[in-house]
């Protein structure tokens, strides 16, 4: 499992060659990489700004996209307000802009293969976004794979990748969506409109054929906290829970 | 490389410079990170094991533990998510004083972190003693919350924060520097921020 992560990965520049706005808050930024490297669905990467005085400012964002997409990644960033990474992507950065990138990293949060499972993949806002990569890393592989991805989002316009997401499910191929919204009515039939619980939990995981071998949780450390002992209280062994939060 | 329209957004204030490796933001919060679910461990079921190898050299529980004495440190920490958190304040017990009670010296030159979780870390001997290092038992004079590591977590500041172990239950020494949970996943085998020794195979 270190293999992958324990590669050296210098600083190299990036072009961003594609801009998308997937929420009102989330963009998703496409970048050409100079020096294309093999990464797995869940490792995430540093960028780096550079000021004309010296001064930097890095932050880690996970890939959005799955592996083996040329030399193109995918960062999907959310803008904070009180950020100073973030709030230069949402209103600067265009395409053709440059910037430094360093990766791939972390070798925990990660889906190296598509063999295995079933995988329970439970994400809060743009926590998400590894999880994406995870989905994205199966459809690509036409890998039969049970996956079930409970996310949380606040109403159903915040809901990243979305429309993707769930032309995936309608697929019935083995990926389930299970979307649940904190602050708006559930759009679909199976959707929950509350946080997660341990409910939502179990009733998630009698998507799947049987009970998760692995489970990933991605998202601000409060829904983690929740989320990862949702799990633990429907019966799932805190061995096999792996989980990334984000920020405060 | 300059980056096209990007000035300095949230920059240091200029007296705290000296105290921002390199790299590194200035947060006011306390971010939580861990691999893994929060363990909730009870006190009472709390112990600390010092080992040397396989072999046990003396145990404590949370009473014994809590009898040893109290010493405070209040360090500048730094994670290698690239937050720094100014000024923290913990108590706890030096390592000094652990391996006092336990009557030894050091056994040997390096030392493996476990925690609760079956999270380790490796840090060498030296940079746990001579007052450098404690378990810490409290934080702004309270018991350590679960999200931070508590009832005791390893506090090493002077390096990157994931070698303070959360949920810590002993120190092992070993004769060779072996690799931790993050030090086989790609993260460096020592880990000092003002070398931001981040990632395996930082200089």
């Amino acid at each position: 499992m270190s293999d992958a992560a324990a590669v050296q990965s210098p600083w190299q520049t990036v072009r961003i060659v594609r801009i998308e706005k997937r929420t009102p808050r989330v963009t998703s930024f496409f970048f050409q990489l100079s020096r294309p490297f093999a990464y797995l669905a869940g490792q995430h990467v540093d960028v780096r700004l550079t000021a004309p005085d010296g001064y930097q400012a890095r932050r880690s964002y996970s890939i959005a996209s799955a592996p083996g997409d040329g030399g193109v990644i995918e960062l999907a960033i959310e803008k904070l307000d009180d950020g100073e990474v973030s709030p230069f992507f949402h209103d600067v950065a265009a395409i053709g802009d440059e910037v430094e990138l360093r990766g791939p990293l972390g070798g925990h949060f990660i889906w190296p293969d598509v063999d295995g499972g079933p995988v329970l993949l439970v994400g809060g806002g743009s926590g998400v976004v590894p999880l994406m990569a995870m989905v994205r890393h199966r459809a690509r592989r036409n890998s039969s794979v049970p996956v079930a991805l409970v996310f949380s989002a606040r109403v159903w316009d915040e809901v990243i990748f979305r429309d993707e997401l769930v032309a995936l499910d309608d697929r019935k191929d083995g990926f389930d969506l299970v979307l649940t919204l904190t602050r708006e009515a559930a759009r679909r039939p199976a959707d929950y409109s509350r946080r997660v619980d341990v409910a939502m939990m179990v009733q998630s995981m009698a998507h799947l054929p049987g009970p998760p071998d692995i489970a990933f949780v991605c998202g601000s450390n409060a829904f983690v906290s929740a989320a990862a002992q949702a799990l633990i209280d429907a019966g799932v062994a805190a061995e096999i829970i792996r989980t990334e939060r984000y920020g405060v | 490389m300059v980056t096209r329209g990007f000035s300095s957004g949230r920059r240091p204030p200029t007296d705290g410079d000296a105290r921002i490796p390199p790299g590194q933001y200035l947060e006011q919060g306390f971010p939580v990170l861990s691999a893994g679910p929060t363990p909730r461990v009870r006190t009472e079921d709390w112990s600390f094991t010092l080992k040397q190898g396989p072999r046990p050299i003396k145990k404590w529980n949370w009473a014994e533990f809590n009898a040893l004495p109290l010493t405070k440190m209040t360090r500048d920490i730094h994670c290698v998510t690239a937050w720094t958190k100014f000024d923290t304040p913990w108590q706890g017990v030096l390592i000094d004083d652990i391996l006092a009670d336990a009557g030894i010296e050091p056994p040997t030159a390096f030392t493996l972190a476990h925690s609760f979780d079956g999270y380790s870390t490796n840090v060498p001997t030296k940079d746990l003693t001579a007052g450098k290092a404690m378990v810490a038992l409290l934080y702004e004079g309270k018991p350590i919350t679960p999200d931070h590591g508590g009832p005791a977590r390893l506090l090493v500041p002077h390096l990157y924060f994931w070698k303070s172990a959360k949920w810590l239950n002993g120190l092992q020494f070993t004769e060779r520097d072996e690799p931790g949970f993050w030090e086989l996943r790609g993260y460096h085998i020592y880990g000092d921020p003002w070398r931001e020794q981040r990632y395996t195979n930082d200089p």
